[in-house]
């Protein structure tokens, strides 16, 4: 599998480490509901058959954080973008 | 079955006479012969016995698929099982043996297995050895895996080189029949950078084994020309002996190439195997197709073979496989193979049609040359013991006869070989018209499939699709294909034939017959991914190349349903076995994984150290001196010389981080669960860093060398992963923030140096470049001394008044030296770890990932004035328990008995089970000062048990120790020694 990281261009999968849901956002520490919030963001995943945006971490090259566009059912890749927003 | 060379002929030189062995015997071959049309050539029909019942085999194909000629190559460290006599080329010098037999191959014990045969039919493990269930591992497995079984391995170290190597190219074509060089002289002539790769040493495919015409040329030789074209192509590779063997995502390919295979020893710096990572564009699958055998008694008798297979022997090598043969076909195919045993002057003993209607031109040839033909007819069995004396065979008319002869070659249709197409998970799909399998339209990403492996089966079908989708890869016009001469394959499948004597195979290689399917059939087994697993169809080291369609076939029938109804399994990368060697590669021994060396290392290695592994790294784990008896004798005195003197120790794999920048403090503070905004710029900070679920992650000092520029130091195991860790929170969490980070760990030598000394040795080290007594403990500065800029820490692991000196990498052996000049004493992991479980100092063994701050005494570190990772959910409940096991300290009750990490805590008098367990013993030492040994541990409620007596239950080694539990520190708990 090979990854086309925005700056390196098209990598192997192998300079790359993922590290999973691009989607999960980490909640407010100081929210009421903070522990509950928490519990959510690190324990529970969906597991998608389907299109699912992942953080990847080009530690081999750039050392940017990516997210990636995948098809968890045909490891298609639709896009690569930086998870740093410009 | 007794073959010979044929006067005339064939790709072999005859000029070139190899002598080989097999089972000790000499024999002769020439170079372009495998193993087996050597042996047949040689009059050699028995090569082997099958794997259950251990029933005589002979050579069946000519190829990779072959199911039965599996022989042991070579002797010694180089010996190597299961390898295909089919596809081995010959050297002189080769030595080969049979497998799988006892005593000989000729009288094999083991055939009694045949005879209790009924015994032995699918899923007679699973019912038989159920019971009594601990006899299976000491008596029934070791039992059936004496019995039944392949070959065996080396047993030694693998004296050869193995490579791994990548190449990249627009358009990979996969075989080098007709197609594939259709494919690849339309791709190649268009510029594109082009592989063909073929499993045999010889490209053509079908070319060399059929006498076709192309052009008004016989087909070997217009393939001989297009390989000389291709070679003339400068952005052409050609890879023969290369399997691709495997389809990955992106476009990816991989490929075994045999480089030494055909050798007897690799040359000088040459490896044996090379691993092949193929990136293409675009690939062009030309696999070609694989004969299928037909299921009647006997069918396994050594002298049936493949029809194909016969008129490979024939024309490519030279070699008649039998002395009076008969065909049996169920199509046109097998009136090649006749054609093919006139024009070599082998007498032909019978022509068996199933077919009724056969062609005029068909029985013309019978007749003009004498040959009797039996159409609609079947063979029903086969007689003779290790070789075919005759065949039995039921006419149109239901009468039997009996024919002799030594070959009987059987054509029972082709099965296109899809195997690649279905790597990525694509569904072969059945066609009625040429009763097999062809690829799907859900192929592999970039994948075209021609010629015979996408079911066209004659030449000029073949040609005119490699040269249209070799053009269409590169988006170029297709050459012309040339005129080729006729052609014709026609197959009527017959998938069994009824009211035949003795066992049907179906699987060769793994011994499935007919009666196998049955069973499954009628134990409800009747999907075929069931009947695999059942009956083991399909599952040796052949992955039912000639077996699968057969068995698929035989259930459908059974079970009433259609073929394309009943379906077929979907094959699996490798197409052919891979030596575990070629994928490990170079990547064996200490090479498993690069090593990592200190700037210094040349250093210890010369003072003597003992290196051991932290990762990557190799450490000095002790430096022995002569007349040190052992290990404990080296680390006692590196103590001693530390706690009384001054000790040098290379702590350069430690992981350092440069941070700066505007908000580099409150990445600090994000990062780390204490206070670092504070930290005056000209010291240092300890600090605990947890992941999101609250658990300790790392620990390490941080210095403040500026107010925008901190340097973090890392624990050796998690070097990469906190940097990892530090650009997640900086680029995904907070990237509003002025902050960036590099990793110096490699740019920077550092030595801890420590003990009462240490200053002084210092001052004098580094005169007046700094004034060593004026840095107070946790102060760090960085200063210009000569050439180097050189970063000072007084920090201490020890417990004794240290530092940490850093200076740029490639002035770091020589600082040790001179260190050690100044009469230091270098010391290695071992008495650093004395020394940090001797201050009750956390390390690896503690920081499992499973502990908490608080668990290892470090709760109050945590702040409440910010946010921190993990700050909320090592907030949990669970985590604040004070049940939860937390540092202590252990002395042996009797102080003589020595510690261990890895034993269980008990309560004196509790039974050893898991649920009595109060925790465990994380790291151990013997304390030279305190002359016995001590060790660390985590302990249900811990911190209030203080001066209780626990067990700690260590059953693997030296039993049960009473142990005290005491305060994790040692030594110096007031810390006077740190400021002395």
């Amino acid at each position: 599998m090979r990854l086309s990281c925005p700056f390196c261009g098209p990598r192997d999968s192998a300079e790359f480490t993922i590290l999973g849901d691009a989607g999960v956002t980490r909640p407010d520490p100081d929210a009421p509901d903070a522990p509950a919030a928490f519990f959510e963001a690190v324990y529970l995943r969906d597991n998608p058959a389907g299109p699912h945006r992942e953080y990847w971490y080009h530690g081999a090259g750039c050392r940017q954080w990516l997210v990636v566009g995948r098809d968890t059912v045909t490891h298609e890749i639709f896009d690569v973008t930086l998870a740093r927003r410009p | 079955m007794s073959g010979y060379r044929l006067p005339g002929g064939g790709a072999i030189d005859r000029t070139r006479p190899l002598g080989f062995s097999f089972d000790g015997r000499p024999f002769q071959g020439y170079a372009g012969d495998t193993l087996a049309s050597a042996l047949l050539a040689e009059g050699v029909g028995l090569v082997a016995r099958s794997f259950k019942y251990h029933r005589p085999r002979g050579v069946v194909t000519a190829g990779s698929e072959e199911p039965n000629a599996l022989v042991e190559l070579r002797t010694g460290a180089r010996r190597e099982p299961n390898t295909k006599a089919t596809t081995v080329e010959i050297y002189d010098g080769l030595k080969a043996a049979s497998q799988n037999r006892w005593p000989s191959l000729g009288f094999d014990v083991g055939a009694v297995n045949s005879l209790l045969s009924p015994v032995f039919v699918a899923g007679f493990y699973y019912k038989t050895f159920m019971w009594p269930a601990a006899f299976w591992e000491k008596v029934y497995e070791p039992a059936i895996r004496k019995a039944a079984g392949l070959g065996r391995g080396a047993g030694l170290p693998d004296p050869d080189l193995y490579e791994k190597a990548n190449a990249f190219c627009d358009v990979l074509v996969i075989g080098g029949g007709p197609a594939g060089l259709a494919a690849a002289l339309a791709a190649g002539r268009s510029g594109a950078r082009t592989i063909l790769a073929d499993e045999d040493f010889l490209f053509g495919g079908r070319l060399n084994a059929e006498r076709l015409e192309i052009a008004e040329k016989a087909g070997a030789d217009w393939a001989a020309e297009a390989v000389a074209e291709l070679a003339s192509l400068p952005h052409v590779t050609l890879m023969p002996r290369t399997t691709v063997f495997g389809v990955y995502d992106g476009e990816t390919y991989a490929a075994l190439e045999r480089v030494a295979d055909h050798l007897a020893v690799p040359p000088p710096h040459q490896p044996r195997q090379r691993l092949w990572r193929i990136q293409a564009r675009q690939s062009v699958l030309a696999a070609g197709a694989i004969e299928r055998p037909l299921v009647f008694g006997g069918n396994d008798r050594p002298g049936v073979m493949s029809a194909a297979a016969v008129r490979a022997y024939l024309n490519r090598f030279a070699v008649a496989p039998g002395r009076r043969a008969a065909v049996f076909t169920t199509g046109d195919d097998g009136w090649k193979t006749v054609a093919d045993l006139i024009e070599a002057g082998v007498e032909i003993a019978a022509v068996i049609d199933a077919r009724t209607g056969i062609a005029h031109d068909h029985e013309a040839l019978a007749a003009a040359h004498d040959i009797r033909l039996f159409a609609g007819a079947v063979v029903t069995g086969t007689r003779g013991g290790r070789a075919l004396h005759a065949v039995q065979i039921r006419d149109a008319g239901g009468g039997t006869r009996t024919i002799a002869c030594d070959l009987l070659a059987v054509a029972g249709g082709w099965n296109p070989n899809v195997a690649l197409s279905t790597h990525l998970g694509g569904k072969p799909e059945w066609r009625a018209d040429i009763a097999g399998f062809v690829p799907g339209p859900a192929l592999p990403p970039g994948m075209a499939v021609a010629g015979a492996c996408a079911g066209r089966m004659n030449l000029g079908d073949c040609l005119a699709d490699g040269f249209r989708l070799g053009a269409a890869a590169t988006g170029t016009t297709p050459p012309e294909a040339p005129e080729t001469g006729p052609d014709a394959t026609t197959a009527t499948p017959l998938w069994r034939i009824a009211g035949t004597r003795g066992k049907c195979f179906v699987d060769f290689q793994h011994d499935v017959t007919d009666r196998d399917v049955a069973l499954a059939a009628r134990e409800g087994f009747r999907s075929v991914e069931h009947l695999k697993r059942y009956t083991t169809l399909g599952m040796a080291t052949d992955q039912g190349k000639t077996a699968n369609l057969n068995g698929h076939a035989l259930m459908a029938a059974l079970t009433g349903r259609g073929i394309a109804e009943t379906g077929t399994t979907r094959f699996r990368p490798p197409y052919v076995p891979v030596a575990i060697g070629a994928l490990a590669g170079p990547h064996r021994g200490p090479d498993f994984k690069p090593t990592r060396l200190t700037a210094a290392h040349g250093f210890s290695a010369e003072m003597g150290a003992v290196f051991t592994e932290a990762g990557q790294w190799l450490r000095p784990q002790y430096y022995p001196r002569p007349g040190e008896s052992d290990w404990l004798e080296s680390v006692t005195r590196e103590v001693k010389a530390v706690r009384g003197d001054v000790g040098i120790c290379d702590v350069s794999t430690l992981g350092r981080i440069e941070i700066q920048g505007p908000d580099a403090r409150h990445l600090l503070d994000l990062a780390y669960c204490n206070m670092f905004s504070t930290l005056a710029v000209g010291r240092a900070r300890y600090g605990v860093m947890l992941r999101e679920d609250g658990f300790v992650m790392d620990d390490g000092t941080t210095a403040r060398l500026g107010p925008e520029h901190f340097v973090m130091s890392t624990t050796t195991a998690n070097a990469a992963r906190v940097m990892q860790h530090l650009d997640f929170l900086r680029q995904v969490l907070r990237p509003e923030w002025d902050v960036q980070c590099a990793s110096a760990t490699e740019h920077w030598a550092m030595f801890a140096v420590a003990g009462p000394r240490s200053r002084a040795l210092l001052q004098d080290l580094l005169g007046d470049a700094f004034d060593v007594a004026g840095l107070p403990h946790m102060g760090a500065a960085e200063f210009r001394w000569g050439r180097a800029r050189v970063r000072l820490f007084r920090l201490s692991f020890s417990g004794e008044r240290a530092y940490e000196i850093a200076v740029p990498a490639r002035f770091g052996q020589a600082l040790m030296r001179r260190i050690c000049d100044l009469g230091a004493t270098p010391y290695g992991t071992e008495a650093l770890g004395v020394m940090r479980i001797e201050k009750g100092h956390v390390s690896g063994p503690e920081l499992n990932g499973q502990t908490t701050a608080a668990d290892l005494g470090l709760g109050r570190m945590m702040s409440k004035k910010k946010d921190f990772i993990g700050r909320v959910l090592a907030g949990r409940p669970g985590l604040c328990d004070p049940a939860r096991p937390a540092l202590v300290g252990l002395k042996p009750v009797d102080r003589g008995r020595r510690l261990r990490g890895g034993g269980h805590f008990l309560r004196p008098g509790a039974a050893p089970v898991i649920a009595n367990a109060e925790g465990h013993v994380t790291s151990a030492a013997y304390s030279p000062g305190l002359g016995h040994w001590i060790a660390l541990g985590l302990l249900a409620h811990g911190p209030s048990r203080h001066g209780e007596t626990m067990l700690v239950h260590d059953p693997l080694r030296d039993g049960d120790t009473l142990v005290e539990i005491c305060d994790p520190v040692f030594l110096d708990p007031e810390g006077s020694r740190l400021h002395a």
